[in-house]
């Protein structure tokens, strides 16, 4: 029997500002797939899905699902013909319970009446294997738990078509695994099931077609069995490319930053960081992994000076930084850059222009009570030829630009400084392939010119290729310390889990 | 079918010009209301007008106006551009004046080269600690500013007044419930026939924009605006910038006390501050926080206030149709700021064919 | 020590018609928070309650009219507020300020003609107290919250339907979400918009409310600038109420007390030597403390809406 088409879409264009993010695309879904779509940072994946879930409208084109023609002003007329789509972040009322969450927006009694309602939800969990407590408030789950309701908000909602974008950018590879079994199960019940991803081997492991966006446009649709992941890279990029992330090796310097026995707690006295020790070598890069959330922000912020240390020792040659201003810190050569998921929040000033942004760092090195722009300016300049920032000038606001060059631009500042360390979390999010190349470059640069590097990463491919050694996080404590060259993600992922492997820490 | 996008680019004249629009557009709603009641819109303008710079004396009764509210509203800026929302100026004026007039009912009687420069570094004191305490409660716990600074205006009404009716009254008012005059040496002499206040307006709109676009501490309160976790990571001391910019910011507001008790009442009682701390935050706002326009448009206000009192005069319009204008207009430009950031894309209903339509 | 009793007792009573106009704003402040609107515009909506339910209990006679005219009244003034903040994206901050101003001048400047003139006797008599059988003879309890006037009731059942509606209803359910998290709400096919101006239109209805229960129940007399700061002390007691409406109600008597203390107790304190111009700062300055000690005790679930204050934007890229 010929599967039912449920989503066609044809030739659907949307453009923000200037910016073309949808130049006819053309997407089709059966029914009992699994369908990859597959394509770079900003190739029109999610805004692509984001017009099948009603939250954006497509300029032209026309969307089928169930062979129907229809248009979709608002997300809950997409639900309502059975669309369910999780967001990469995941949206939940933190303060809310799992239920609470589950029910909201539905139709139904005007007084809620929980009991039969929470039977529902965990006979639904038990049939597709996503345990779920209804009761329990979403800011007290793991970030799979959270995932399992976001899950099975849309199958309480009936949906039979789910869109999953980046579902395992979270995840450890474990967990990673247990998803997917969930998601070929609810195929084999007979929905469509949709995955936004560009990681390849995931493609290769879970999908039955996939299709490939480039820059807005659709490039093609496969038999996943019929291709590799070599085609499917040259199809996405565009053009031939090398994967391959470079180490040069580097003779290894002196211990420059060593973290000892760090203690720290956040606002509601839980411990976010706990014991954690490693030593930082000028000249090696030492990667840290983690599932979000195992404190890699509490650690960059405490070495910055910007996160309270309740104890332990921080030691910047020999010397402690626990209770210095983070000014003092800056100045000692230590220079920290953190892209949070909006990519501005810390490090930049969104509506101020690249000269002002300059400053944050310089301004405190500069005499008297006025401020000297025209140095700043022509430093700028010189940067933006030397990694190819696009912009219009350095006098236009850093939010208008893309969010390659906006990381381009904050971390050029760091690098600028002149760190003897350098601090860099989620360098490359959200970037394509040849942004993220260039970020590689620069990290490796600075590690031959003996710079010491902590680089928290979320890719372990990623990872296991740049990084000398890896440190891996888990729930605040560090479970494991392994060399780049020698680990496994299988291990990485097991320790990010919070396993103890039992394994040597490597020096 | 209607839909909203980012603006592109937005350049500063093009903003301008959509806020001068919506200046227009509220006048012209005004206009309707004004309608409704009965006159002719454009007669009750022109009389606003006459009233406002209709003759010498009235010219220098608006710019009186227009004193403190440049002044006030220069306070007010330093603290909006921090996001910290200091609607506390009417309180801070208040306090101003009540340490400029200790001041000058003790050294009233000493030469008027030593009383005025002390009385106005009172002012300066006395308006900058009262808004120093809601900036150190907010960096203590976080508190709602806007709700401290508010009490603590009515806290500073209530001070004066207690003043004035026990232990500050005039012995020699016979039972009238009012402080004493101020000696001649504690009283801001005229020019042109104007309180010499004006020149302090003028001074520091002038070093406002110079500190605010041109200074290490100006440039460090705009970062603590736009993010606090942005300046701490930078290094900044963020209390230390709070707490020093919400002093300056109430002192500028102090220091307006000052200038009504010495300058325009020659005496300190609770209605000197008049409103002005209120009128201001409109002021401010309309300015885009840039020091060099808050002098017309507080000019602009001065004159609707001015304007509005001949108004009641002559068509028997309450006052207070003047603070509706003003507010009418506040509600335009607030409401215009969006597109300045947004555009309205208007769309055909059915998509034209994507092939045609694709350039 | 009888004297003291009695005195106490009357003032009790007071306290509760003193803090009633301040439950009303309350309530619609809570209620707009609820739904990620921070409305400074609480003292111009009550103004503009306040002068529209005089007007309308003036010229037609009718306390329900009078009632009905402020509760439409300072729902529309928040709609100006609304359409500023939810459809234009506006400063939340500056739009309530303007929406003060407003209500000040608009109140001011219709209430010209009313300034000094009464409520009508027919109004008065419809708002005089009523005597709720058996609990009206508990002693003090009775006395003290059961012979009130039917306003004093309607805040009672306003407590109560509010605090059903966040929590035990669907409706309910959906515009917490949207306060907390709008995105999420509107993932789940909530209309966010929708949601947002209803509940500021509820919201600034119920502070015209509180507005008209000043001008038309308890003064009953056109003042200019009738409120007198209380829409402020409204906006604090969200905060201090943890944005749970049956806390409001406490925090509404308290401060309704404090605000009449000094008339009911002058005697005690002159005889202490403190000036009455220092017992009318209590209301101000405990709101500070108040305000303070909230903000030092913080929890996850008694905190504001984590959305509150920040504009909505579907198509934000």
């Amino acid at each position: 029997m010929q599967a039912q088409v449920f989503v066609k879409m044809e030739n659907i264009c949307k453009t923000f500002g200037n910016v073309k993010a949808n130049d006819r695309i053309n997407f089709d879904v059966h029914q009992g797939e699994i369908h990859a779509l597959l394509g770079e940072n900003g190739a029109g994946k999610s805004t692509l899905m984001n017009m099948l879930s009603g939250i954006y409208k497509p300029d032209s084109g026309s969307i089928q699902i169930h062979g129907k023609e229809v248009v979709f002003n608002t997300p809950k007329d997409s639900i309502e013909m059975g669309i369910g789509m999780i967001h990469q972040h995941y949206r939940l009322v933190e303060v809310q319970t799992a239920k609470e969450n589950i029910l909201l927006g539905r139709k139904g009694p005007f007084f809620m009446k929980g009991a039969h309602v929470s039977k529902d939800i965990r006979e639904i969990g038990e049939k597709f294997g996503l345990p779920v407590d209804p009761e329990k408030k979403v800011y007290d789950m793991s970030i799979g738990e959270k995932q399992a309701v976001e899950i099975l908000k849309v199958l309480y909602q009936g949906a039979d078509i789910l869109i999953m974008d980046e579902p395992t950018a979270v995840l450890t590879p474990q967990e990673t695994r247990k998803l997917f079994a969930i998601l070929r199960n609810m195929a084999a019940q007979g929905c469509a099931v949709i995955i936004i991803t560009h990681k390849l081997h995931e493609v290769m492991e879970i999908s039955d077609r996939v299709t490939v966006l480039r820059k807005g446009t659709t490039v093609g649709t496969l038999a996943t069995k019929d291709t590799n992941p070599k085609a499917l890279t040259d199809l996405m990029v565009g053009k031939t490319v090398d994967l391959a992330i470079s180490r040069p090796p580097v003779e290894r310097g002196r211990v420059l930053l060593e973290v000892k026995d760090l203690c720290a707690y956040d606002m509601d006295k839980v411990e976010v960081l706990r014991d954690i020790s490693f030593k930082l070598h000028a000249g090696e890069v030492l990667g840290v992994a983690g599932v979000a959330g195992s404190g890699q922000k509490e650690l960059c912020e405490s070495i910055a000076g910007l996160y309270p240390v309740a104890s332990g020792q921080i030691l910047y040659e020999g010397e402690s930084l626990v209770g210095n201003s983070p000014r003092d810190i800056i100045k000692k050569g230590i220079s920290m850059s953190f892209i949070p998921e909006d990519r501005l929040g810390m490090g930049l000033v969104a509506s101020m222009d690249m000269v002002d942004n300059f400053l944050l760092k310089e301004h405190h090195n500069q005499k008297g009570l006025w401020l000297k722009r025209k140095p700043i300016a022509e430093k700028c300049a010189e940067i933006i030829r030397r990694l190819e920032i696009k912009t219009p000038g350095v006098h236009h606001p850093v939010k208008q630009l893309s969010g390659g060059n906006i990381q381009k631009v904050l971390i050029g500042r760091e690098i600028e400084t002149n760190p003897h360390v350098l601090i860099t979390a989620y360098a490359v999010r959200g970037l394509d392939i040849g942004a993220s190349h260039t970020i590689y470059d620069l990290i490796n640069e600075q590690k031959e010119k003996g710079v010491a590097i902590l680089f928290i990463g979320e890719d372990l491919d990623v990872l296991l290729e740049l990084c000398d050694r890896i440190m891996v996080l888990s729930e605040g404590a560090v479970t494991g310390i392994v060399r780049g060259d020698k680990a496994t993600k299988e291990e990485l992922g097991l320790l990010m889990a919070g396993e103890d492997l039992g394994m040597e820490v490597a020096q | 079918m209607i839909r909203m996008a980012k603006q592109g680019n937005m350049t500063g004249r093009k903003a301008a010009a959509i806020r001068v629009t919506a200046i227009l557009l509220a006048f012209l709603a005004s206009s309707l209301f004004i309608r409704i009641l009965g006159h002719n819109p454009l007669a009750v303008y022109g009389s606003m007008l006459v009233g406002a710079f209709g003759s010498p004396m009235r010219i220098r009764d608006t710019l009186t106006v227009a004193i403190p509210l440049t002044l006030t509203s220069i306070g007010i800026l330093v603290a909006f551009k921090m996001k910290f929302w200091n609607i506390g100026a009417e309180g801070q004026i208040l306090m101003g004046a009540f340490a400029a007039s200790m001041v000058a009912y003790n050294l009233g009687n000493l030469s008027r080269w030593v009383v005025l420069p002390l009385m106005f570094l009172a002012g300066f004191v006395g308006g900058g600690l009262w808004a120093l305490l809601p900036a150190w409660l907010k960096m203590k716990w976080n508190t709602n500013e806007t709700i401290i600074t508010l009490m603590l205006n009515y806290i500073a009404i209530k001070w004066i007044t207690f003043l004035q009716y026990g232990p500050w009254r005039d012995p020699a008012s016979m039972g009238f419930p009012k402080m004493p005059n101020f000696a001649s040496g504690a009283i801001v002499p005229k020019l042109f026939g104007i309180q010499a206040g004006f020149l302090v307006a003028i001074l520091f709109v002038v070093l406002a924009h110079y500190f605010m676009h041109h200074s290490k501490g100006g440039y460090e309160v705009a970062v603590v605006g736009e993010s606090v976790d942005t300046a701490r990571y930078a290094g900044m001391n963020v209390k230390k910038i709070v707490l020093t910019a919400l002093v300056i910011s109430g002192g500028i507001s102090g220091i307006v006390g000052m200038l009504e008790a010495s300058g325009v009442n020659h005496t300190l009682n609770a209605s000197i501050s008049a409103g002005y701390g209120f009128t201001a935050i409109i002021t401010t706002w309309l300015s885009g926080l840039k020091p060099l326009v808050v002098l017309p448009v507080s000019i602009l206000f001065a004159a609707m206030t001015k304007g509005g009192g001949y108004i009641q005069t002559v068509y028997q319009i309450p006052q207070a149709a003047a603070q509706v204008l003003q507010s009418m207009i506040l509600f335009f430009v607030i409401g215009s700021e969006f597109f300045v950031q947004y555009k309205l894309v208007f769309q055909r209903k059915k998509s034209p064919n994507p092939q045609e339509g694709g350039q | 020590m009888e004297g003291f009793w009695n005195i106490f007792q009357a003032f009790s009573v007071v306290l509760v018609i003193g803090g009633t106009p301040l439950l009303f704003a309350t309530l619609g402040e809570l209620l707009t928070e609820k739904a990620g609107h921070l409305n400074l515009g609480v003292e111009g909506m009550m103004l503009i309650g306040a002068v529209a339910g005089f007007a309308a209990g003036h010229f037609t006679g009718s306390p329900l009219l009078a009632m009905g005219g402020a509760f439409l009244a300072g729902g529309l003034g928040a709609m100006i507020y609304g359409f500023l903040t939810v459809t234009l994206r506006a400063n939340q901050v500056v739009s309530g300020l303007a929406l003060t101003m407003f209500g000040t001048g608009i109140s001011s400047y219709l209430g010209v003609n009313f300034i000094g003139q009464k409520m009508s006797a027919e109004i008065s008599a419809f708002f005089s107290p009523v005597a709720i059988p058996l609990l009206s003879s508990i002693p003090y309890v009775g006395r003290v919250f059961f012979r009130q006037d039917p306003m004093v009731y309607l805040g009672y059942v306003t407590v109560a339907l509010l605090g059903t509606y966040l929590y035990r209803t669907r409706i309910g359910l959906n515009l917490r979400a949207v306060g907390e998290n709008p995105g999420a709400a509107d993932a789940s096919g909530i209309n966010v918009d929708l949601y947002k101006y209803v509940h500021i239109f509820l919201g600034g209805a119920l502070c015209g409310l509180g507005g008209a229960y000043l001008s038309v129940v308890a003064v009953p007399q056109w003042q200019d600038g009738i409120t007198a700061g209380r829409g402020w002390i409204a906006i604090a007691l969200v905060i201090f109420a943890g944005w749970n409406p049956f806390k409001a109600i406490l925090g509404a008597y308290l401060f309704g007390g404090l605000s009449i203390i000094g008339f009911y107790f002058g005697n005690y304190f002159s005889a202490w030597n403190i000036s009455q111009n220092l017992i009318d700062m209590l209301p101000y300055a405990v709101t500070i403390l108040v305000l303070t000690a909230s903000s030092v005790r913080k929890s996850k679930e008694k905190g504001a809406p984590k959305a509150l204050g920040v504009a909505y934007y579907r198509e934000e890229r």
